[in-house]
């Protein structure tokens, strides 16, 4: 196997159009992180019964989307896969751009994004939202000296033990997302052991198709060379994701289905619930999960580039759709106080709450997108992240 | 003899020096004095457990005195925004379907013994007090509002717009949460909540405040004599706020 080079981008009119375009969508995004905080959060869609909304449903996507663009540098070296090693650099570059844009999402739509210096400087370490802080620094170090000694061959001996540490620390990092919810025991949608590793299957399926989106566009954008071999092997594990997710819902609606005290919520998410329930069977089931199986298993398909792009693509809505079903429907179901009872109040208490997400909100979410592809396409200017050539021989 | 220039100078300074000395010291001893007229200057302690006994018997379905005193004492005016306007205190319609009995009453922060929302405050702004008055820190609360997802009773609301005309006692603050303090200003000066005294004035006295942990308090013996509930008891967070009649 031949010794792979890396190189910098070039600078084309492709790559400033897009450095233009992602350049427009931070700024909206700060712009609305500006006009939300300057009003209030009334100009949202969020109130006292939907409290977090479209910006969490963004960050969380990205947040977990980060750990699993990290898929494809852990096979490389922790599982000594060498074929996937060329690619281990823009791996860590994507899972780092990733968290930052979710992490930048989550802060801006804080009531008090001044006092993030208050969440660096107090902390409760029973909150799980404190573990994450560390967490998620801890994150940014880790894969930042394992990109290091992916990149510096005096270090490179201690890459296979930091990525060891990587692997690790991102999976308790997951862990530690889906507790956000699996904690909440108030919450009928929520209170459930089995989020934690939900968000962990989920992640292996966002961050795939995020590297396999970033990594077509890179490759052909710079017009290098991308064989067939690997991009087979990673359809192949986007299609297993997919599948393990789906097999996890399942078993989160089932087991819900089964006992009493959940079959109301159950109800609402996914019969009665709105655009929850159509966010569900289209986003989440249709388009995110049943129809990139279609395109990564059906041999019509077969090393279809264009297929396994749509299927990608059809991932990361699906993500965000599922995201929304999570987060907003696990708010919009009531809070049961009294079982049994027919319950009103002029707080909405025993209702369904409604939830529209506002403009400014969307463009707070896309603008965290944009920042995490905008770190990526500066990254590979600015550094030898990608290969020059990744063709078929490299990968045999 | 005229005034030398050098005495004007020595006046003006000793005239300066003195009211400089009397703003000084005037409001130390101002604060002084309020401090010695606090009745329990002394710390809050664990020995007593402040709580509330809601008799649902004698809430009335129309009535919403405990709502309005709430709202005066605390200044949460709404903004013609039901959804997102602040509630600390909300009256509670239950029917019971297989028999069509109904039942009102005020639902507010439960001031559990272990409080969610103490537990996933990533900050600690959402704190206890010894005393067993669960309050959010307005100064370090960074409006995560995670503490509005954990909390089982939606006793807390996030102010989605700038403020005016606060009541100096009761601080609130734009992209900050709050909910029921259980008037610890009124407590601290030894008096009852703003909720209690005016259902005792105007309602028909189904609000009962009093120290859970002494055995001669009213509170405590009504609870020893009735049988009460604690709302979402399964959750096992030990009440502050206890109800009858449910």
């Amino acid at each position: 196997m031949k010794r792979t080079r890396y190189l910098e981008i070039g600078t084309s009119s492709g790559y400033l159009l897009l450095l233009a375009v992602l350049g427009v969508l931070v700024a909206g995004g700060a712009g609305a992180a500006w006009f939300m905080e300057h009003q209030g959060h009334h100009v949202t869609g969020m109130d006292n019964q939907v409290a977090w909304g479209m910006p969490h449903v963004f960050a969380v996507f990205l947040i977990v989307a980060a750990s699993g663009a990290l898929n494809v540098a852990s096979i490389g070296s922790v599982f000594a896969k060498v074929e996937y090693k060329p690619l281990a650099r823009l791996s860590g570059l994507l899972a780092i751009a990733l968290l930052a844009g979710g992490l930048a999402i989550l802060v801006l739509d804080l009531g008090r994004p001044d006092r993030l210096i208050v969440a660096m400087t107090n902390y409760n370490f029973k909150s799980i939202f404190a573990w994450n802080i560390f967490l998620y620094n801890g994150f940014f170090l880790i894969v930042a000296i394992y990109l290091w000694t992916l990149m510096d061959p005096s270090v490179a001996k201690y890459g296979k033990r930091i990525g060891l540490l990587a692997i690790g620390w991102r999976l308790v990092l997951t862990t530690g997302t889906g507790s956000i919810f699996g904690f909440l025991v108030a919450r009928q949608a929520y209170d459930a052991a089995i989020l934690a590793p939900y968000f962990i299957v989920l992640s292996l399926a966002f961050g795939m198709a995020a590297f396999i989106l970033v990594m077509l566009v890179a490759f052909n954008g710079s017009g290098r060379t991308l064989g067939g071999a690997l991009l087979g092997r990673l359809r192949n594990l986007l299609g297993v994701f997919i599948a393990i997710a789906l097999l996890v819902v399942t078993t989160y609606y089932l087991t819900n289905l089964y006992a009493a005290e959940h079959q109301a919520t159950v109800r609402m998410i996914l019969l009665d619930g709105g655009s929850v329930t159509t966010t569900f069977w289209i986003g989440q089931v249709l388009l995110g999960s049943l129809i990139p199986l279609g395109l990564i298993y059906h041999p019509l398909f077969r090393d279809s580039r264009p297929a396994l792009a749509s299927a990608s693509v059809l991932v990361v809505l699906g993500g965000l759709a599922t995201m929304y079903v999570i987060i907003i429907g696990g708010q919009s179901v009531p809070l049961v106080l009294f079982p049994g009872m027919e319950v009103s109040s002029s707080f909405f208490d025993g209702s369904f709450n409604p939830y529209a997400p506002s403009l400014p909100e969307m463009a707070l979410g896309l603008g965290g997108g944009a920042l995490a592809l905008l770190l990526v396409a500066l990254g590979v200017r600015v550094l030898p992240f990608l290969p020059d050539a990744l063709p078929d021989t490299a990968a045999d | 003899m005229s005034e030398q220039p050098i005495d004007r100078y020595r006046r003006r300074l000793l005239g300066g020096a003195v009211a400089a000395g009397t703003l000084t010291l005037a409001p130390g001893l101002f604060l002084h004095r309020l401090a010695e007229a606090k009745p329990d200057a002394d710390p809050v302690t664990s020995i007593i457990r402040w709580g509330l006994l809601v008799d649902t018997n004698r809430c009335a379905s129309n009535c919403t005195a405990c709502v309005d005193a709430c709202r005066d004492e605390h200044g949460w005016t709404g903004h013609d925004r039901p959804r997102s306007d602040a509630q600390w205190i909300r009256k509670v319609e239950l029917r019971d379907p297989a028999t069509g009995r109904e039942v009102s009453l005020p639902m507010m922060c439960q001031h559990c013994a272990k409080p969610p929302c103490v537990d996933v405050c990533p900050t600690g702004a959402s704190f206890k007090r010894a005393d067993g008055i669960v309050l959010v820190d307005k100064h370090i609360c960074i409006g995560c509002r995670y503490c509005m997802l954990a909390c089982p009773y939606k006793a807390r609301s996030f102010i989605h717009e700038e403020l005016s005309h606060q009541k100096p006692y009761s601080p609130r603050g734009k992209g900050t949460v709050e909910g029921c303090t259980l008037c610890v200003h009124r407590i601290d000066v030894g008096q009852e909540p703003a909720c209690v005294e005016a259902c005792t004035a105007d309602g028909r006295g189904a609000l009962l405040f009093g120290d859970l942990n002494d055995p001669k308090s009213a509170i405590y013996q009504a609870l020893a004599e009735h049988p009460s509930t604690q709302v979402r008891a399964d959750l096992n967070l030990d009440l502050g706020v206890r109800y009858r009649g449910l």
